[in-house]
């Protein structure tokens, strides 16, 4: 975790993305957050995060949009619910967590390589198009696009998946695999209508 | 119509195949007829939530209209797969324009049956989702369950390993704190239960042992110390993401922290098999990475 003092000004504030943000998970209700820090206390990721959830909600209500979907924070977080059940102030953290991972996707501030937007990426085009995940296709994709090396330490793993008949080389596809796009397509349009009106 | 409909998820055709070989095992022992769900999709994980809110409702929604149509409750053996069909159930029906906008969707877009011409797919909202923990001890019963045990797992020492998102947030069915069904389960099945393992329900790592690998071997190095300290033989666990970080990486976590020896990684249904005197094969038993029979043969129960 980061132990540098950040030093922000007015200038680095975005009212509106402060706007967006309290507003969230029911109006202003994110500005009832005590900052008691129960939910980075719970994390057991926030050891690793550039910032633990508590001063990610911090600097989110206050409007530092840059700092909060520039930050590995939002992708560490791997919705384990902890801190949603322990925050008394019942505010659900993880959903928070999901939409600014949305926000940062959308606004195209996530970072395009990190593995984790890449995982998110490929595992959401894979599943709109064939409808189902084929686990070896996945984790190849993302060696591929963040990075071989990273995974050369993996192969033995991959060798024994196949070798005990855990690791399907088949490419999924659902019979119905148009039916489901096109479910997907038509939400999506429903929404761009709404949002247009 | 069967009594369930059974929902595997990506996984239990994967890398969690032992999970789906097992329960089904364990399932037709105990005389439970389950039917697996036709055309079944993915049900979003955590990945699509990420990146399209609207579009991972509706994708899981496909799901429960198809368990709908099949009637009976849906079994997800899978932790994030129950988690997001239990969710996306509770908000379809606390939400009225969302479950509009999703069920006008999947009517004019999906259809189900083929015999009299496929029709559009309907969804009311009256399918229970549910995990195998749940109907194993609310359905079946622990009594049920106890009188078919024939090959009890004496002087096994387990660490039940519950894993965040059966209970977390939401926890229908078990103590979201200190769960205890899969305790009851193998403590029917005779095992040596560890009752006050600490770690019962931290998380695992999940997908971070992909994408950042050393994040998730210190996540998984605590839970494996912990269960070694405690003299665990075995790790049961109820998910497959959860089974695989466990074991696949043993041999790195004993870089970090001392381990005497691996630790198998058993699925719950996998030890519940066992106590029923199902052959190991029919268990999927082959398939793990550390094998189990040393230890069952150390603690002399049956091979």
């Amino acid at each position: 975790m980061a132990t540098e003092p950040m030093i922000r000004t007015e200038a680095d504030r975005d009212p509106g993305f402060s706007a967006w943000f309290t507003d969230l998970v029911g109006e202003e209700k994110l500005r009832e957050c005590i900052h008691c820090g129960v939910c980075s206390g719970s994390c057991p990721l926030s050891s690793h995060m550039d910032f633990g959830p508590r001063k990610l909600m911090y600097l989110a209500r206050e409007g530092f949009a840059g700092d909060v979907l520039g930050s590995n924070t939002i992708w560490l977080c791997t919705s384990c619910y902890a801190c949603t059940v322990a925050c008394p102030q019942q505010i659900p953290v993880t959903e928070v967590m999901y939409a600014l991972k949305r926000k940062a996707i959308e606004s195209g501030r996530a970072p395009r390589r990190h593995p984790v937007v890449v995982m998110a990426r490929r595992f959401s085009r894979m599943v709109r198009k064939r409808g189902r995940l084929s686990e070896a296709y996945l984790i190849a994709g993302l060696a591929a696009q963040s990075g071989v090396h990273r995974y050369l330490g993996l192969a033995p793993v991959g060798i024994k998946s196949v070798r005990t008949g855990r690791f399907s080389l088949k490419r999924e596809k659902i019979e119905r695999h148009r039916e489901l796009t096109a479910l997907l397509d038509t939400v999506e349009r429903h929404r761009a209508e709404v949002e247009a009106s | 119509m069967s009594t369930y409909s059974y929902y595997p998820g990506c996984s239990l055709k994967g890398t969690g195949k032992p999970y789906e070989e097992s329960l089904l095992a364990v399932f037709e022992a105990l005389q439970v007829e389950m039917a697996e769900l036709g055309d079944w999709n993915c049900c979003g994980a955590t990945a699509y939530m990420a990146v399209d809110e609207l579009q991972a409702v509706a994708l899981a929604s496909r799901i429960l209209a198809l368990a709908e149509n099949a009637g009976g409750d849906l079994i997800a053996p899978c932790n994030a797969c129950w988690l997001v069909l239990t969710k996306t159930a509770g908000r379809l029906e606390g939400d009225a324009d969302l479950r509009r906008v999703v069920c006008s969707g999947l009517a004019s877009t999906c259809t189900v049956g083929n015999g009299d011409g496929p029709s559009p797919l309907g969804y009311e909202g009256k399918v229970a989702v549910r995990h195998p923990l749940d109907v194993l001890v609310n359905d079946i019963g622990l009594e049920a369950f106890a009188e078919k045990v024939t090959e009890p797992l004496e002087g096994l020492r387990v660490a039940p390993y519950y894993g965040c998102q059966i209970v977390r947030p939401l926890s229908p069915f078990d103590d979201q704190h200190n769960p205890v069904t899969m305790d009851r389960l193998l403590e029917a099945a005779g095992c040596d239960v560890i009752a006050d393992y600490p770690f019962k329900t931290r998380c695992c790592g999940a997908s971070q042992m992909m994408t950042m690998p050393n994040v998730g071997i210190d996540l998984v190095s605590m839970l494996l110390e912990d269960a070694a300290a405690r003299g665990a033989d075995v790790i049961a666990v109820a998910c497959p993401l959860c089974q695989f970080n466990l074991e696949a990486y043993q041999g790195k976590v004993a870089r970090r922290v001392h381990l005497e020896e691996k630790i198998p990684i058993l699925y719950f249904t996998q030890l519940l098999g066992l106590a029923l005197g199902i052959p190991a094969k029919a268990l999927g038993l082959h398939r793990s990475f550390i094998k189990v029979e040393p230890v069952l043969a150390r603690r002399s129960v049956h091979e």
